[in-house]
């Protein structure tokens, strides 16, 4: 962590890219076990099936929800920095893009949530 | 160019992440299945390109997103830190492709 960083921790932009980093951290760590679970069907439906079964246990399907969660902040916190980096939309939109970006991540948690319960 | 890789994949990523996630929102209704899942993937071109555009995207924008985190987190940086951005990479691309393979062929 730079200084220069740490002399901005109060501006909620500090806080987003920090939240863009942390998620995009534990989406890279969790993608190579989704891979591996995908490529489980490599040994016939039966083996996909018995890891579908493994993901019905409470804790599994919170953290998938967790997971999905983590997804929906990552995009929108990188469509945040596309239309910072590409359309010009600065300073005074900041607060309505963080707002959006949250209430979408949200949203989509809920909604993978109220379906997978 | 790692800056313009990011941001091409950024925007690709976008779209497919968008398409999965609203793909997964609708496909957990009623439990998964893998009848369910692989009636949907398997001998699809569509979802098979789709899913290898994905992987591929993903493999390339994960690894320069990780190093940027390294340089500024933990302060490594030089050649070691690139090959093992490289070397996650390309381990991304092997699974990914691999579980691309696994529901679609």
């Amino acid at each position: 962590m730079t200084l220069h960083a740490w002399r901005h921790r109060d501006h909620p932009a500090y806080w987003a890219s920090i939240v863009h980093r942390v998620t995009g951290l534990l989406l890279a760590l969790f993608l190579p076990v989704h891979f591996l679970a995908l490529g489980t069907a490599l040994s016939g439906d039966a083996s996909l099936d018995g890891f579908l079964a493994w993901t019905e246990r409470p804790w599994v399907k919170a953290s998938e929800v967790a997971l999905v969660a983590l997804l929906a902040a990552h995009l929108t916190g990188g469509l945040r920095l596309l239309l910072i980096e590409f359309v010009g939309w600065r300073r005074e939109s900041q607060a309505m893009l963080l707002a959006a970006a949250g209430g979408a991540t949200v949203c989509c948690a809920l909604a993978f949530a109220l379906n997978l319960f | 160019m790692l800056w313009i890789a990011q941001r091409a994949t950024a925007a690709l990523l976008a779209l497919c992440v968008v398409v999965h996630l609203a793909t997964m929102i609708v496909a957990v209704r009623g439990g998964l299945t893998a009848t369910e899942i692989l009636g949907r993937t398997r001998g699809s071109v569509g979802w098979a390109t789709f899913y290898g555009l994905f992987v591929l995207a993903v493999a390339i924008h994960a690894p320069i997103g990780l190093r940027t985190v390294a340089g500024e987190w933990l302060q490594w940086r030089g050649r070691a830190a690139d090959a093992c951005c490289v070397a996650v990479g390309v381990l991304l691309l092997a699974l990914g492709w691999r579980a691309v393979a696994a529901v679609t062929l």
